[in-house]
């Protein structure tokens, strides 16, 4: 079972208390009704399925209930940050060690 | 006296605590704190059953838990019964029943065993080719047969009596093995001041100095020293010292479950004891002191019963003071089974020869050989032996050839060297790594929060396997944050048996040209040349060696074999063994019971049950219940010689003709309050909202983004600010998680506040053309005229003095109310509101009851007439779907082509040419019934009653273009006949509705 940071009740917590909510930052157009049936498709059904680098949506459903954003990789199911919704992309870089870690961090 | 070979003044047992068991049926007597293997031996019993696949005779190997032979039915009682158990592990109790497996019909003369004759059949892969056709063959003849022929032990029928518990628990430092190793590392950690929990899976611990006598710790024996040290650790406040306790899964972030075996082991166990303990440790930082595994020498006929690991007769001797034979010859690559052959000798046993594949060999060994008087056959193999259920002698000689000599034996002991248990490490995601000076795979980089230490690390000194320890414990310490400042000092000195030497893959004389049976994995029946013929057909992957062959599979996980076996596949395949690499170590390390894992999770645990505050007077007036999720509902209420269809018929009769009671409590209700409420109902619902006035209602439609029908319900305006919406009762949670999404993720600008109160309101559903007369009179603050409160129409007020939101709906088409009351009144409103009723002749009614009535008026039930494929349009409900709002969940995905296309299936109401028949739900509609063969299918039923107040069934289905064959006749396929019907709309009662606003 995993450990989660929970962004905001700003604690570890486990597994059971969260539910895995897809893939994040796919925003729904703002003019959905009037969009293509491609653009249609493309935010509503296509998703990416990486092995490595995954950011994913988490709710801390038998906690706060809060929907938030987390940094994933794949291989060693390890989460490399977690983060409120609405705040921008994280982005990553692989350390000398091949460990994860966000973009500027290191120091 | 517990056994023949038991030796006296050996052993660590008390002589006068005897306990009695059986074996097949056989009194036997043993000493308390025997494992069955031991106990079995000292009898003088080696066989104790036959192998997988040849069914040859097996009997113990180990003394621990890499037992791959000697796995036993282990019975209490008829309920109490588990299949392979090894008895290497098992303590014998008082009244114990083992029984041998796999034979038939006794463990001595086995039908089975002509598998062993016909083995050239069996060889590695043999499922592939053998059993190949005809195909139905497989499941009907070939699987049942060699399921029963080649099998481990037979589950009881009985259901498991008794109760396991689940622990969670937290600590800085956990330590997996109780070896001089762990109890270092533990001890360390543990006056530095951290949380400890030492886990091992035998009942003491001690680890190796189980078997080696000869180890000396500050001067006292090894095991003195352990001992110590446990009663030290468990004397100590902040350490958990956890025996009889296998750590056997070692998950993501140390989060390590161990299971303790509670009762296993005891005669009259306290009934409020759990019989197995599963702890889900969470560990900050893990010490994994795990040790390592013997060895055995892989030569022809390597198997007997008899035939076993040096250092499982070392403990046996030491630890249980049992002789595993009388005349024993050894065999080994390696010193340790030389201490063994000597501690033997020592303790009057005969010991014919020490065989030894090593040319050149320490000459202190061979010094005290000599003085002990036995012969050391050096540079030479044990070629084969005889002996059908126990070994008689070995042939020894120089795998170059030449003259070969039999030696008679009774009992022979082997070492190939030890592996280190590199398990756990495994399972934590580490990569081990080949070193190639001590030729063995020990831990690489450690990727958890853990650290390896002892001889599982590849450290075989004990000295320095303590003083490792001690520096790792207390640096895990450290690392979790442990601020103690009494330092725990490693023991100064510190002495043990030499482990040096070490061979892996096949011996002299089972070398490649040879077609001997020289078992490598004893558990699957895998041989020396069955790894060789695997290579040789293809596999050079040992991933599919493993699979082909299936060394090192099932519950032995490779304890023993996995290093043999990648030795032959590498010298076959002409690589080097790291290349070849290595199997995953699977969980669990040895296997864990089903009642340990289920845990409480069963019976009236396994799922919660949810009642209504009104469930005990629905049980005390006859109700039968139905499952709806968790929900108790109840379904019926039968009078006394009443069907269901009889108690149905009438209930539906009654609502439209007087009026009914219902319990609704179940529904899915959310308060949506905010000055933006309306406007975020506008984008999660189809229908509009602004124009909805406090004081009404409406019901309403969800859908998903891809324009399928998600949920309805009714939705009534409590305030501008204020709605009180209801779900059906199966989808509130999703529905409440859909808004929340929506709300948190893509309109977080919506001034909304979500509360789920589907708990908090009983709902009690009045029915039926005296709905208002049973209500009026305990209704206070309401105006409850026609005038005053429409149909579709919500009011605040009291109810038999306690608070209410009122609404006037309808579920059956009738005239009716559904009254809200907090959810403790619910039964004492649901009484006052039946002392009205009954006198005027109404009922209480069902589920049963509701789903009649709806469908007779042509409601639609989310998820019965619609599967998730399903449009407003498709079930006409394009009345409830906002045409001019600019956006809603569903407003593009509606409009895909396939879902405006024509053709697609619409909900219409069918009536069947035979008023009396009534349809199958989920039966499939055909147009032409004289097609051939398979018809094309345009639609399937979705719902379909009897109906009393009809007279007729009814029925609801979706049907391709479905709206346009309204009066055309169809037909309904079934085994035994072909069932016309005819399409019509929905409604088949008040068509126009006027019912409703009685």
């Amino acid at each position: 079972m995993l450990l989660i940071h929970c962004p905001y009740c700003q604690e570890e917590r486990p597994e059971l208390e969260f539910r895995n909510m897809g893939e994040a930052h796919i925003e729904r157009p703002k003019n959905i009704a009037d969009i293509s049936d491609e653009a249609f498709e493309a935010f509503f059904f296509i998703r990416s399925n990486p092995k490595g680098v995954t950011h994913e949506r988490w709710r801390h459903v038998h906690g706060c209930a809060r929907f938030f954003n987390a940094v994933r990789d794949t291989v060693s199911d390890r989460f490399v940050a977690t983060y409120k919704s609405g705040e921008p992309r994280l982005e990553v870089e692989r350390g000398e060690d091949g460990e994860l870690l966000v973009k500027g961090a290191r120091s | 006296m517990s056994g023949a070979n038991r030796i006296k003044g050996r052993g660590r047992l008390t002589p006068a605590k005897t306990v009695r068991f059986t074996f097949d049926g056989k009194a036997l007597t043993a000493l308390e704190g025997d494992t069955l293997a031991a106990a079995l031996i000292a009898n003088g019993i080696h066989l104790t059953g036959r192998s997988y696949k040849y069914h040859r005779p097996r009997g113990m190997l180990s003394a621990g838990p890499e037992e791959p032979n000697a796995l036993i039915d282990i019975g209490r009682d008829a309920a109490r019964r588990t299949p392979n158990v090894r008895a290497s592990v098992q303590e014998v109790f008082d009244g114990m029943q083992a029984r041998s497996q796999n034979r038939w019909p006794s463990l001595a003369f086995d039908v089975g065993a002509i598998n062993n004759l016909a083995s050239p059949l069996f060889a590695a892969g043999f499922y592939y080719k053998t059993f190949m056709w005809p195909k139905a063959a497989w499941k009907h003849l070939y699987e049942p047969i060699v399921r029963a022929a080649a099998g481990l032990g037979v589950s009881p029928k009985e259901a498991d009596p008794d109760h396991y518990a689940n622990h969670f628990v937290h600590c800085d430092v956990l330590v997996i093995g109780g070896g001089a190793a762990g109890l270092s590392a533990a001890l360390a950690a543990a006056h530095a001041g951290a949380s400890v929990i030492l886990c091992d899976e035998q009942p003491e611990t001690g680890g190796a100095f189980h078997h080696d006598a000869d180890a000396k710790i500050d001067g006292v024996s090894g095991w003195d020293w352990a001992q110590a040290a446990t009663a030290e650790l468990r004397s100590m406040a902040n350490v958990r010292v956890l025996t009889r306790t296998t750590a056997f899964g070692y998950q993501a972030q140390n989060h390590v479950a161990l299971v303790e075996r509670v009762t296993e082991h005891l005669a009259n166990p306290d009934p409020a004891l759990p019989r197995e303990r599963l702890w889900q440790v969470r560990a900050r930082q893990v010490v994994i002191a795990t040790g390592a595994i013997e060895r055995h020498m892989v030569f022809a006929n390597n198997d007997r019963p008899g035939i076993l690991l040096a250092s499982a007769a070392r403990t046996f001797l030491n630890h249980f003071g049992v002789a595993v034979g009388a005349k024993v010859g050894v065999y080994t690559a390696c010193d340790s089974a030389w201490a063994t052959a000597f501690d033997l000798k020592q303790a009057g046993v005969s010991v014919p020869a020490i065989v030894d594949v090593r040319p050149d060999l320490d000459p202190a060994l061979l010094a005290r050989a000599k003085e002990l008087g036995i012969e050391v056959l050096a540079g030479q193999c044990v070629l084969d032996t005889s002996g059908t259920l126990r070994v008689k002698s070995m042939k020894v000689g120089r795998a170059s050839g030449g003259s070969t000599r039999s030696i008679a034996i009774d009992a022979l002991i082997m070492s190939a060297g030890w592996t280190p248990s590199v398990h756990m490490y495994s399972q934590s995601r580490g990569k081990v790594v080949w070193d190639e000076d001590s030729k063995r795979f020990l831990p690489g980089k450690h990727v958890q929060d853990c650290v390896s230490v002892g001889a599982c690390n590849g450290v075989d000194d004990l000295a320095d396997a303590l003083e490792g320890a001690a520096e790792a414990g207390l640096a895990a310490a450290k690392a979790a944050g442990a601020s103690g400042t009494k330092a725990w000092g490693a023991p100064g000195s510190a002495i043990s048996a030499s482990w040096a030497g070490s061979m892996m893959g096949a011996a002299g004389g089972a070398g490649a040209e040879t077609s001997v049976k020289a078992f490598v994995d004893f558990q699957n029946d895998v041989t020396a040349k069955d790894i060789r013929l695997a290579v040789r057909e293809g596999m050079h992957s040992i991933e599919h060696v493993k699979r082909f062959t299936t060394n090192g599979m099932a519950t032995d996980q490779g304890k023993t074999s996995n290093i043999h076996g990648l030795a032959i596949a590498a010298e076959t395949l002409g690589k080097p063994l790291p290349q070849v690499g290595l199997t995953t170590f699977r969980a669990p390390y040895t296997p864990v019971t089903f009642g340990a894992i289920v845990n409480h999770a069963r019976g009236s645990l396994f799922d919660p049950t949810r009642r209504t505050p009104m469930h005990g007077w629905e049980e005390a007036h006859g109700a039968v219940f139905e499952d709806v999720g968790q929900w108790k509902r109840a379904w019926y209420y039968p009078r006394p010689g009443e069907d269901m269809h009889q108690a149905v018929n009438r209930e539906c009769r009654t609502v439209r003709e007087v009026a009914g009671l219902f319990d609704a409590s179940t529904l899915g209700k959310i308060e949506v309050v905010g000055p933006d409420a309306a406007a975020f109902l506008n984008l999660l619902y189809t229908n509009s909202w602004d124009k909805l006035e406090p004081g009404r209602c409406k019901y309403g439609i969800m859908l998903r983004e891809d324009g399928f029908i998600y949920d309805d319900g009714v939705v009534g305006r409590m305030a501008e600010d204020r709605f009180h919406v209801t779900t059906t009762t199966g989808g509130a949670p999703r529905v409440l998680s859909h808004m929340e999404d929506y709300l948190q993720t893509e309109f977080p600008h919506l001034k909304v506040w979500l509360t789920s109160t589907s708990e908090q309101w009983a709902v009690i559903a009045v029915q039926g053309p005296k709905a208002r007369e049973i209500i009026a009179p305990l209704v206070e603050g309401i105006d409850l005229s026609n005038e005053a409160m429409p149909h579709m129409s919500v009011r605040e007020g009291r109810i038999c003095g306690v608070p209410t939101r009122l609404f006037r709906m309808s579920f059956t088409g009738e005239a009716g109310y559904e009254v809200n009351v907090p959810a403790d009144h619910g039964d004492a409103v649901w009484k006052a509101l039946w002392a009205q009723a009954e006198p005027l002749g109404a009922c209480a009614y069902g589920t049963e009851t509701m789903h009649v009535l709806r469908a007779e008026k042509g409601y639609i039930i989310v998820g019965q007439d619609t599967d998730g494929t399903v449009t407003p349009d498709d079930a006409g409900l394009n009345w409830a779907v906002a045409k001019k709002k600019p956006d809603f969940v569903g407003i593009r995905g509606m409009k895909r082509p396939d879902l405006v296309a024509p053709g697609r299936k619409q909900l219409v109401g069918l009536l069947t040419r035979d008023p009396s028949v009534v349809l199958e739900e989920g039966a499939q509609i055909v147009a032409n019934p004289n097609q051939p063969v398979p018809m094309t299918m345009i639609g399937h039923v979705t719902s379909s009653y009897w109906t009393e107040n009809c007279g007729r069934s009814i029925a609801m289905a979706l049907v391709a273009d479905g709206r346009a064959l309204k009066g055309k006749t169809l037909y309904v396929p079934m085994p035994d006949r072909t069932i016309e019907v005819e399409v019509t709309d929905t409604v088949f009662i008040d068509k126009e509705g006027v019912r409703l606003h009685g």
